[in-house]
């Protein structure tokens, strides 16, 4: 299972990735892999202010359709065109081109109550044996 | 995101469980079956039968045998269609129903002798169908329920024939659409009929469970090359959809009639009797409140089950596909109501099924897709939405027809 040494991580499969002053957010492989297929991504709006923790963007495979939740709170400052356009970067390439948004921090600390990857890693590997 | 996994505890299993675990299935609770939703990917699977060759295991549906001097004239009461006009060695899609005319069920019936009918019935019906059958035959009939022990293989896609023709022993190319026929194959007697649920060519088999592990493993190992994949449940909902198939339980139930499912081309209003026939004359005179359509959307999300389906409160009009697949902020009011969907890989859109007002069914009429408060434009599109083999200019069929109204159930 992939999960890169330089991501914070989500109990609910999210990675938030700070570059500048942005945190880039996307699904994790073991998430892309349960969902499998996605043929439908639906991204917040430019300038929405979320709270961590809140449902923000919405996955869709062809059986079902998954809430993806704001790891930090702030306002989305980008989001990812492409993907929109082909849901399937989510499946090719999670932690790059499958990016889905950015967060404007608001409140910075919250990056402290992410996973690193190892914890992340010990979390999957709990729940799939 | 959640995750769910099934407890899978207390699920029956087929003959071919154990292969679909050691093939790396998701497995999936259906209605009580532990079976494979897919194997490596809905969309892939779906890819292989359109293009090549998909092997489904659906041994989870319930065979039933109605035998005896007087099986025909009875089991003819019970169900919609003509049964008189199937002959021996033919199949026909029909239905159950109740005296109000709503649907128990939709069913394949195999007439493999002169009285002889093999009876497919979807597996949550499979108790109640059997009762329902013996207790409306009356005479000579003797109604089984034989599917203990004994397995279905449907063999669905464009390379079917070839593939099948290799590996039985039997003509397999020579029989027609909905044709059936006994044949010998990995030592035993089994039937072999050109039916499916995929809206293209294909075939499913019946035999022993012991005889099917074996057919399976031939299958896959002899078809591979040519593009062959195990598919899963997954799948099949995805290429009925696409054929513009109900599924029984989910387009239509005991409260839905064949005239609003847009079945009526079933029924056999001729016949002197059969269930549901009066209710069915009355609701012919009274006309409908709902209509059975297709609906396709240029993009957007999957149409699912439950979801809304508005339309201009001025009345129906042609289609007007909105830019960026939106719909505007017209006065709309709920006309209808989604009960499949999918996305189509063969299509590349998102396709959904469902009831709508009879004013708003026609081909091209615009409806509005309410999901999670937002609202997509959608368009009324004749069923099937894929129509068959012809239209992806892959190898021809030989039966050379094309887009049959066809079901059995999943």
């Amino acid at each position: 299972m992939q999960v890169p040494e330089d991501l914070l991580y989500t109990k609910t499969h999210e990675w938030a990735r700070r570059a500048g002053g942005e945190v880039a957010v996307g699904i994790t492989s073991h998430a892309q892999e349960e969902l499998r297929d996605v043929v439908f991504v639906e991204l917040p709006k430019v300038g929405r202010t979320v709270k961590q923790g809140e449902a923000v963007a919405v996955l869709e495979s062809v059986k079902a359709a998954f809430d993806i939740y704001a790891p930090i709170s702030g306002s989305v400052s980008r989001i990812n065109d492409a993907v929109a356009k082909s849901p399937q970067l989510v499946n090719q390439d999670c932690y790059g081109g499958g990016w889905l948004y950015a967060i404007t921090p608001s409140a910075p600390k919250e990056l402290e109550s992410l996973l690193p990857a190892d914890a992340y890693t010990k979390q999957i590997q709990a729940s799939t044996h | 995101m959640t995750q769910s996994f099934n407890a899978a505890i207390g699920l029956r299993k087929t003959a071919l469980y154990e292969r679909h675990r050691a093939l790396g299935a998701k497995m999936t609770d259906f209605h009580g079956w532990e079976m494979p939703l897919y194997y490596t990917s809905i969309l892939e699977e779906h890819k292989a039968v359109r293009e090549a060759l998909g092997v489904f295991d659906i041994s989870h549906m319930g065979q039933v045998l109605v035998t005896g001097p007087d099986a025909l004239e009875q089991l003819n009461g019970v169900v919609v269609s003509d049964l008189a006009q199937v002959g021996e060695g033919r199949a026909c899609y029909t239905l159950l129903l109740n005296e109000r005319g709503g649907i128990l069920d939709d069913l394949i019936i195999y007439r493999l002798g002169e009285s002889d009918l093999l009876v497919i019935v979807n597996c949550a019906n499979r108790a109640s169908d059997t009762e329902w059958l013996r207790s409306h035959c009356r005479g000579s009939v003797t109604v089984t329920d034989i599917s203990d022990g004994r397995a279905i293989l449907a063999v669905q896609g464009p390379r079917a024939s070839r593939v099948l023709e290799q590996i039985l022993d039997a003509r397999v190319a020579g029989l027609g659409r909905f044709g059936v026929a006994p044949i010998r194959t990995m030592g035993t007697d089994a039937c072999l009929a050109r039916t499916g649920y995929t809206g293209g060519d294909g075939f499913e088999l019946f035999l022993p469970d012991q005889h099917a592990r074996k057919l399976w493993d031939l299958i896959l190992l002899q078809a591979k090359p040519l593009g062959a994949l195990p598919v899963g449940l997954g799948a099949r909902d995805t290429l009925r959809v696409e054929a513009g198939l109900r599924l029984y339980g989910g387009d239509m139930d005991e409260a839905t009639t064949p005239l609003e499912a847009g079945l009526a081309w079933t029924v056999a209003l001729h016949k002197r009797r059969f269930i549901g026939k009066d209710a069915l004359l009355k609701q012919q005179e009274t006309g409908v409140t709902r209509k059975f359509v297709g609906f396709e959307l240029s993009q957007g999300p999957v149409p699912r089950q439950g979801a809304e389906l508005l339309a201009d409160a001025g009345g129906a009009r042609p289609g007007q596909p909105d830019v960026g697949g939106r719909a505007g902020g017209a006065l709309l009011r709920r006309v209808g109501t989604v009960t499949s969907g999918t996305f189509s890989p063969i299509l590349s859109r998102p396709l959904g099924m469902g009831y709508v007002e009879p004013a708003f069914a026609k081909p091209g009429t615009a409806l509005t897709l309410t999901v999670r408060a937002q609202r997509y434009a959608a368009t009324v599109v004749k069923l099937p939405f894929w129509k068959g083999e012809s239209q992806q200019a892959v190898m021809k069929r030989p039966g050379g027809q094309v887009a049959e109204r066809r079901s059995s159930a999943t």
